[in-house]
């Protein structure tokens, strides 16, 4: 038998997922439309271009240092990790195949993609939730100016140029990292591991996959990191719960495009 | 904050990316498909071609002259056939012969080429006659297993 008050807390529940839910789908399709929104009004972004590029200095360039390090650390620990397991099998001569391979394909668009979402995206959500609290998106409205045009179109654009950027650095870096550990410190020889490299990785298959997978996080940590700030609740707490959600959201979505995109791109490789 | 330090920043930045994928594609990439206009196309047919791929090298002297263009399967023949695509600062006489080998005891497959003594080259579409299929394991442990039974009966 269920009870008076049980069958009401239930019910709550059932409410309340089904609020979760239509909430969710509800956010979908305002991010949609909010994503088309921001296309049409990019015409700004490109006509006074000195503000996407000021955008690009906060985007891009503070998120150097960051990509830059992380980008040698992991290229050194593929160094050693992947020196560890091929010299078992005798063929230390596929260590530099073995560090372009994941860097260029993988590890560079993804982990770009990640650090890219909780330096910059975060930090775009913040501003523009900040934006709209302290009421400067509905001031920009009153004096004809359309904040999507002028504010978000801008860093969109930033966004999506520099990451593919931030991904190829972040793979040179790697493999200069994995060069660094497997040639100068291990002692590796130098023309195998180039050469070896060069004989696997392939320019189209292989380097143009991953500038096109960067690309397509850039787009998608980018509107997220829009949407989140644009729809942010106006308080402290509201900002504060936004951001979390980019880094939360971006994250997840790099990695699953990324199998989405990597079942796409090399499954018909052999 | 002052515009022109700025944009010498992102000038900075837009050029290290671009010399981040110049390097990738110069340094650690190479475009291993040779394009159309200066190579030609031999076809080969194998009974047996093992685990070979397209894209897999094909080297004459251990040095690569072309690539696996296309593998295809003959139903009249039930052959393996080969499309080679090799350079053409590359010609080899017509009685070329292919084979498939392992490089390395695990290594990937490739298409061996030994040249011949024809006078006459190998045109785009020709067919190279002498074919050596790649080598099967099961096969060859078959052969050995035999070898020894009938060593063992010579006794």
């Amino acid at each position: 038998m269920i009870l008076g008050w049980e069958r009401e807390v239930l019910k709550q529940a059932i409410e309340n997922l089904g609020n979760h839910t239509i909430q969710g789908v509800w956010r979908i399709g305002f991010a949609c439309r909010f994503f088309l929104a921001v296309l049409l009004h990019s015409g700004t972004a490109f006509r006074r271009f000195g503000l996407t590029i000021r955008e690009m200095y906060f985007t891009g360039v503070l998120s150097l240092i960051i990509i830059l390090v992380s980008g040698l650390f992991v290229g050194m620990v593929l160094g050693l990790q992947g020196y560890e397991t091929l010299q078992r099998y005798g063929s230390e001569s596929a260590l530099g195949t073995l560090v372009a391979l994941s860097l260029v394909r993988e590890l560079g668009p993804v982990l770009a993609g990640l650090l890219f979402a909780s330096r910059a995206g975060s930090a775009i959500t913040a501003e523009i939730g900040l934006m709209k609290t302290t009421e400067q998106l509905s001031a920009m409205e009153m004096m004809a100016v359309d904040p999507l045009a002028r504010v978000v179109a801008p860093r969109f654009w930033a966004g999506v140029i520099s990451m593919p950027l931030l991904a190829a650095l972040f793979s040179a870096m790697g493999i200069l990292g994995g060069y660094l550990v497997g040639v100068r410190l291990i002692g590796v020889d130098e023309g195998t591991f180039w050469s070896q490299m060069q004989g696997s990785v392939d320019f189209t298959q292989d380097i143009l996959n991953g500038v096109i997978k960067s690309v397509v996080f850039g787009l998608a940590v980018t509107t997220i990191a829009l949407f989140e700030g644009y729809d942010a609740p106006p308080t402290a707490e509201g900002v504060s719960g936004a951001t979390t959600r980019t880094v939360v959201t971006s994250s997840l979505v790099v990695l699953a495009l990324d199998f989405v995109l990597t079942a796409f791109m090399f499954r018909g490789l052999n | 904050m002052n515009r022109t330090v700025l944009d010498l920043w992102v000038g900075l930045f837009v050029i290290a990316g671009i010399g981040a994928l110049l390097f990738l594609a110069l340094k650690v990439g190479s475009t291993s498909t040779i394009n159309a206009a200066d190579s030609y196309e031999v076809t080969a047919d194998f009974q047996n071609i093992g685990g070979l791929k397209p894209r897999a090298p094909v080297k004459s002297a251990g040095v690569v002259v072309g690539r696996v263009a296309d593998i295809r399967f003959d139903n009249e023949k039930y052959e393996a056939v080969v499309t080679l695509r090799l350079a053409n600062r590359y010609a080899f006489p017509k009685d070329t012969s292919a084979a498939i080998m392992t490089s390395g005891l695990l290594g990937e497959q490739y298409v061996g080429l030994e040249a011949g003594g024809d006078s006459q080259k190998l045109k785009d579409q020709d067919r190279i006659m002498i074919t050596q299929d790649a080598v099967v394991l099961e096969n060859l442990i078959g052969q050995f297993l035999y070898g020894k039974a009938q060593e063992g009966a010579a006794k």
